[in-house]
């Protein structure tokens, strides 16, 4: 019997008077690929950095299945804890690739450190499975003494994506993952990020404004407005037949190429 | 409902029982649109069950209802899943892709595509999704595309910058992959020749004979002659205005 992933309820978070997130519930499960869209100041980009818990709810919780199978909420968890889970079980994508890489220290460097962080020490298997997960993410082999910095945008997003993945997480969150992008970079981002994320049946939470992005890699969506989710389910029948106003506003915005 | 003695009563794979949807329009002054109301039919295993009416009757809108791309107002729509009874109007997102995964089918009549994957893996995917084996599932749509004459030459590339009835033809070749226990068809004929029409006649025949229940939308009268069974009116489910 297969069970959710992560289980959230009733998260709320605000700053002072002004709302950010509110009253969000919802459960993810294993494989599952769940968007979060919305404009900006919607308050998608609290809501996943709560859930990562790189920012503190106001109110409610989020209980994740550990490794070991036992609920914890992830509040309730110790500093230690949340590093050790956010080096090894999660992945966190940023927009920007320069805050999730370290850009001074070579493409190698970059996936290895991940690695060192689960406890490899074999300098020539991290070498390895750091060339087999460039290969992976389309970085020629030849790079991996380079540093992030002699990257075009592209490039780095994909270094960065291998950097989150080498540790086999169960849950990725994105942000952004292809804003700032060339469109044609884009495509190949979205497919390579499709591909990976079913060949190894990750879970994922990806905030986008870009309904395309959505469409294309996500199976639900929850679509926010003002803090709220206003909508959510399937992700191809919120963007066929979407309920709300705000909702329909959005799909019908979509420029026809 | 009694059984008839000596008449063999086969549970339908698929039964639609009084749904109704309309769309509210929020951004024209939350106008409503009535689609239709009252549908009901069943589809058994080996048929070919036609929608028929004239553009607009909502035809194309009850096969999205029946995917699960469009929400419903009233009424089921129950499909027998690994055996049971399971009503998708009312299922939840994990259930419906779980549905569609193992059960029910869909040939659009626009192919949605995805940059830079091949025609190959397009028409393998739902094959490698149910656990197939890539090579396998790669053998199974060389065989399809082959027989529906798309040249080789083009197999090895995305089909975005193909022409209709190229791109028709992989997204038959996609539906047809699989052996879903029901399948839904949009207009699959619509921009074939008449060589590919009846490829894909053919290919409707053999999934009756296997025992799938079809539900398709055929404007061309000579394919909807030779594959329906039955022709399921879509107008006698149009809406009663009201005032």
């Amino acid at each position: 019997m297969t069970q959710p992933l992560l289980r959230v309820h009733r998260l709320s978070k605000s700053y002072g008077a002004r709302m950010g997130c509110a009253d969000v519930s919802f459960e993810l499960w294993p494989g599952e690929v769940l968007a979060i869209v919305g404009e900006s100041g919607s308050g998608k980009t609290t809501l996943l950095n709560c859930l990562s818990t790189r920012l503190e709810p106001s109110s409610g919780l989020a209980e994740y299945r550990m490794r070991d199978a036992v609920w914890r909420n992830l509040y309730d968890l110790s500093e230690a804890e949340r590093r050790f889970l956010m080096r090894t079980d999660w992945g966190f994508v940023h927009q920007n690739p320069a805050d999730g890489l370290r850009m001074t220290v070579s493409a190698g460097a970059n996936v290895g450190e991940r690695m060192m962080a689960v406890g490899s020490r074999h300098y020539g298997t991290i070498r390895s499975t750091a060339i087999e997960w460039l290969g992976r993410v389309e970085i020629a082999e030849d790079r991996i003494d380079d540093e992030p910095r002699s990257f075009s945008g592209g490039m780095r997003q994909r270094l960065q994506i291998a950097r989150n993945l080498v540790t086999h997480p169960r849950l990725v969150f994105m942000d952004e993952p292809t804003g700032g992008l060339d469109v044609s970079v884009q495509a190949r981002l979205l497919d390579l990020i499709r591909g990976l994320v079913a060949d190894l049946g990750l879970s994922a939470i990806i905030v986008t404004h870009d309904l395309a992005v959505a469409r294309l890699l996500s199976h639900r969506m929850m679509v926010m407005k003002g803090g709220h989710v206003i909508e959510q389910g399937l992700t191809d029948r919120v963007l066929d037949d979407p309920r709300e106003p705000y909702t329909q506003l959005l799909v019908s915005s979509i420029l026809q190429v | 409902m009694g059984r008839i003695p000596g008449v063999k009563v086969m549970t339908p794979l698929l039964s639609v029982h009084d749904v109704a949807k309309s769309f509210t329009m929020h951004l024209r002054d939350g106008i409503v649109l009535p689609v239709v109301e009252g549908v009901g039919f069943e589809v058994h295993p080996g048929e070919c069950v036609v929608l028929g009416g004239p553009s607009g009757a909502g035809k194309s809108s009850l096969l999205k209802m029946i995917y699960g791309n469009y929400g419903v107002d009233a009424g089921s729509i129950v499909l027998r899943h690994h055996g049971q009874p399971v009503d998708l109007a009312t299922a939840d997102p994990r259930t419906v892709l779980d549905l569609r995964r193992d059960t029910i089918g869909y040939v659009s009549q626009f192919l949605r595509t995805v940059p830079r994957v091949s025609t190959l893996d397009v028409v393998a995917e739902p094959l490698v999704d149910r656990g197939t084996g890539r090579e396998l599932a790669q053998g199974r749509a060389r065989e399809l595309l082959a027989r529906l004459n798309l040249p080789e030459r083009l197999w090895s590339l995305p089909p975005a910058t193909f022409s209709g009835g190229e791109q028709q033809r992989v997204n038959i070749a996609r539906g047809f992959i699989t052996a879903h226990p029901v399948l839904l068809l949009d207009e699959p004929t619509a921009s074939l020749d008449a060589t590919n029409r009846a490829v894909v006649v053919e290919m409707i025949a053999e999934k009756k004979r296997s025992g799938v229940a079809l539900l398709g939308i055929f404007h061309d009268e000579e394919v909807r002659a030779e594959v329906a069974d039955r022709i399921v009116d879509v107008t006698a489910f149009a809406p009663r205005r009201a005032a």
